[in-house]
């Protein structure tokens, strides 16, 4: 790959080169600050405002940035890299449209929670303000999807910024930062300092959790005869997996996952009943209504969860392990809040947990259910059903690639049908449901998992959001699988429509897309097209076994539909199955 | 919105931006607020805003946790909660022909208010006191013909030692 490392000093070296005290720009302030952040990749595109930043990098053997062509694209490649990685995602964009180019990608990572650092220019500290050529207030714009954002007006300020943004973004709740630094100041000379101290009154995250709290989970987790973990995010976020596997093992509690908590849980295990929520298992639907107790660990009770929330969980005592106070009880009222660290608060409920109840007969229940009411869809030997082709990923990889999705039915239906066994192998937009994150997202995964097989699942209409990023596959010869799942159609709307809106379709019809294979091809990536099942087996390999990107093409069915489906203003145990 | 009145002191960073955070996080979230005041605090560099809004106590739970996610917001206290001074300013321009000065100036005493300015026909009376006493000092100004008001919204403060 083209980003790789050229650096030729060892990292000590490197280390002590860019901590010496020179008086430099403050573009040159900026990248050895990412430098010292340990950024492996910046994800970007130049333009005015950022001419000085863009100049520094010009030989800069050290620093690695990847070209995008489309600043959405930059931030979700930064994305799907935080994601993947559990590392902090750099992005880089000029002014005025560049930074609102990054507005989507910016709300799309606050919502899931991921650490980004989104690095903006602005017009000179001089012509703020006065409706400059290509100039937005970006830190207005985006101050309600902002973890925190800076502007810089004095470059002295600028290293220390960067080391606070970089600290926010990582702790806590993570979120997104943004950095806007006028041109001035990226062209002003101070000499370097990197202060390792950060002092942040305003900012003090609980990580540790209080002892209370924690004995009176431990205590309902003992007494609890049909008690359900939800596990969400925040598991992988604070990479709690194996701690929850542990108290799993050791109370025999089951688990569901909600969308972004795929992965946390292995779904091989005999006691994870799925995914709950609109599109959900049974089981696991089943099993929130059915709790006494329902330990919510780092998930937010979104509306997909919980569909209508005054009949949810209704027998359950809710316990909420979540380390952003304002989400215990922002949704649901919680008997047994525990604010802080979920691994930190997994370890303590691990380290207390004694004998609890028998919950054999509750399991069983499950199990009953799981059987009774499997996922399923019918299978054709005529069409190419969307279900298999998710599954004959899943079959072919063994639950062990990085999969990352667009928005719409193949999202659920990959979330559905492919097994997750590891954290940080499920990247999907799940809060801000933002189509086009999906291909670009691969890229910053692969970038970051240089030695693991990364598969991007898209719509045809969400590929059609983000398709320039191609180009970027194909230069630097990043090897990601991208799949479109191609049903000619708007499939989510349609279905919506269908079920709801009465068959009156809606300017859903995508027709006119263009042929995907020739679009790969056009960027001199490989392309490759199924319409059936034997076809969808023979190109699959073709494309494992081929080096570099390939573009595969399933045209699958149009009017396949996602089921389960909890319509609005239902309860999630009102499930529709479908009709086979 | 439902729900009763609080008093909400907020200390801040005294940064660029912040009032535009709090208000900002308000109306996202859709809470209201009946007024909001800024000043700077005993401590350089930090300023106290003082909001009065109106939710249940779930709202208000809401609103303290999620003012508390602002990186520049130090301390969030409901003050409703406490003892405590609130207090607010008010100027009122009144029609004041030479014919009722007199009797708007025995108004005025009775609130302990005060006349800070005087022309031919009006005058501009200045009221301090909570929110309740501004609104009375109003109602008795209104049948001379209000013609300007102008109002601080409240600030407040614990009573006693407490901070």
């Amino acid at each position: 790959m083209a980003v790789e490392g050229l650096a030729t000093l060892s990292k000590e070296e490197l280390r002590k080169k860019l901590l010496q005290p020179d008086e430099i720009t403050g573009s040159e302030i900026l990248l050895r600050s990412l430098l010292l952040e340990g950024v492996e990749c910046v994800f970007g595109y130049p333009g005015g405002a950022v001419l000085y930043i863009y100049d520094a990098m010009y030989g800069n053997p050290d620093f690695n940035h990847l070209l995008t062509r489309h600043e959405q694209g930059a931030i979700h490649a930064a994305d799907g890299y935080a994601r993947s990685t559990g590392k902090v995602g750099v992005c880089i964009a000029t002014s005025g449209p560049g930074a609102t180019n990054l507005v989507t990608g910016i709300a799309t990572a606050y919502m899931d929670s991921v650490p980004l650092v989104v690095i903006t220019g602005n017009v000179a500290t001089t012509a703020i303000g006065t409706d400059a050529f290509q100039e937005a207030d970006i830190t207005g714009i985006t101050m309600p999807i902002t973890k925190h954002s800076y502007l810089v007006r004095d470059v002295r300020d600028l290293a220390r910024t960067i080391r606070e943004a970089f600290y926010i973004a990582s702790t806590g709740r993570k979120g997104p930062v943004l950095i806007d630094i006028p041109k001035d100041v990226s062209a002003a000379k101070t000499v370097f300092r990197y202060d390792e101290k950060i002092e942040l009154r305003g900012y003090n995250p609980t990580v540790e959790p209080n002892k209370l709290q924690v004995n009176k989970l431990v205590q309902a987790m003992e007494k609890a005869e049909r008690p359900v973990i939800l596990a969400g995010g925040g598991v992988v976020h604070a990479g709690a997996h194996r701690e929850l596997i542990e108290l799993v093992e050791k109370t025999r509690i089951p688990v569901v996952t909600t969308l972004l908590g795929l992965g946390g849980f292995p779904s091989d295990h005999e006691l994870w009943f799925g995914m709950p929520g609109m599109h959900g298992t049974y089981a696991a639907n089943k099993a929130l209504q059915n709790c006494d107790l329902l330990i919510s660990i780092g998930a937010r009770f979104d509306d997909r969860v919980t569909m209508r929330v005054d009949g949810f969980a209704p027998k359950a005592t809710i316990a909420h392990i979540d380390v952003d106070p304002a989400e215990v009880g922002k949704v649901v009222k919680t008997s047994i809040p525990c604010v802080g660290d979920v691994k930190a608060v997994l370890t303590a409920i691990n380290a207390k947990i004694g004998q609890t109840a028998s919950k054999e007969k509750w399991i069983a229940w499950l199990k009953e259910l799981q059987e009774k009411f499997p996922l399923r869809y019918k299978d054709s030997d005529e069409e190419l059903k969307p279900q298999y082709v998710i599954e004959m990923i899943y079959e072919t990889t063994k639950g062990e690639a990085i999969i990352t999705t667009d928005v719409g039915q193949h999202q659920m239906w990959t979330a559905q049908y492919y097994k997750f066994k590891h954290p940080r192998s499920w990247i999907t937009s799940g809060g801000l449901g933002t189509m086009g994150f999906g291909f670009p997202s691969a890229i910053g995964a692969q970038i970051g998992n240089p030695d693991r097989l990364v598969i991007s699942i898209n719509g045809d209409g969400g590929m059609q959001m983000c398709a320039q990023e191609l180009a970027v596959c194909a230069i630097n010869n990043i090897p990601v699988k991208i799949v479109v799942i191609n049903n000619q159609v708007l499939g989510m709307v349609r279905q919506w429509q269908e079920i709801i809106y009465d068959n009156r379709y809606s300017h859903i019809d995508l027709s006119g897309s263009p042929d995907f294979v020739k679009l790969a091809e056009a960027y001199g990536i490989k392309g490759l097209r199924a319409t059936n099942k034997e076809e969808a087996r023979k190109v699959w390999q073709e494309a494992l076994e081929t080096p570099g990107p390939v573009l595969i093409d399933f045209v699958v069915s149009k009017e396949e539909n996602v089921y389960p489906m909890v319509t609005q203003g239902n309860t999630i145990d009102d499930m529709l199955l479908g009709d086979d | 919105m439902s729900g009763t009145r609080h008093t909400i002191s907020v200390l801040v960073n005294n940064q660029p931006g912040v009032l535009q955070r709090v208000a900002g996080l308000f109306s996202r979230r859709g809470f209201n607020i009946d007024s909001i005041t800024v000043g700077t605090s005993e401590e350089k560099g930090l300023s106290r805003m003082v909001i009065v809004t109106t939710g249940d106590d779930h709202t208000v739970e809401q609103i303290s946790k999620q003012l508390y996610k602002l990186i520049d917001v130090i301390k969030v206290v409901d003050l409703s909660d406490h003892p405590m001074v609130a207090r607010e300013l008010a100027l009122i321009k009144v029609n004041a022909d030479p014919s009722v000065r007199a009797e708007i100036l025995g108004v005025v005493d009775t609130f302990r208010a005060a006349v800070v300015d005087i022309s031919p026909n009006t005058m501009i009376v200045q009221v301090v006191g909570d929110s309740d006493k501004v609104d009375a000092m109003i109602e008795l100004l209104k049948p001379y013909g209000i013609r300007e008001i102008s109002r601080t919204g409240v600030t407040a403060m614990m009573r006693g030692t407490n901070k």
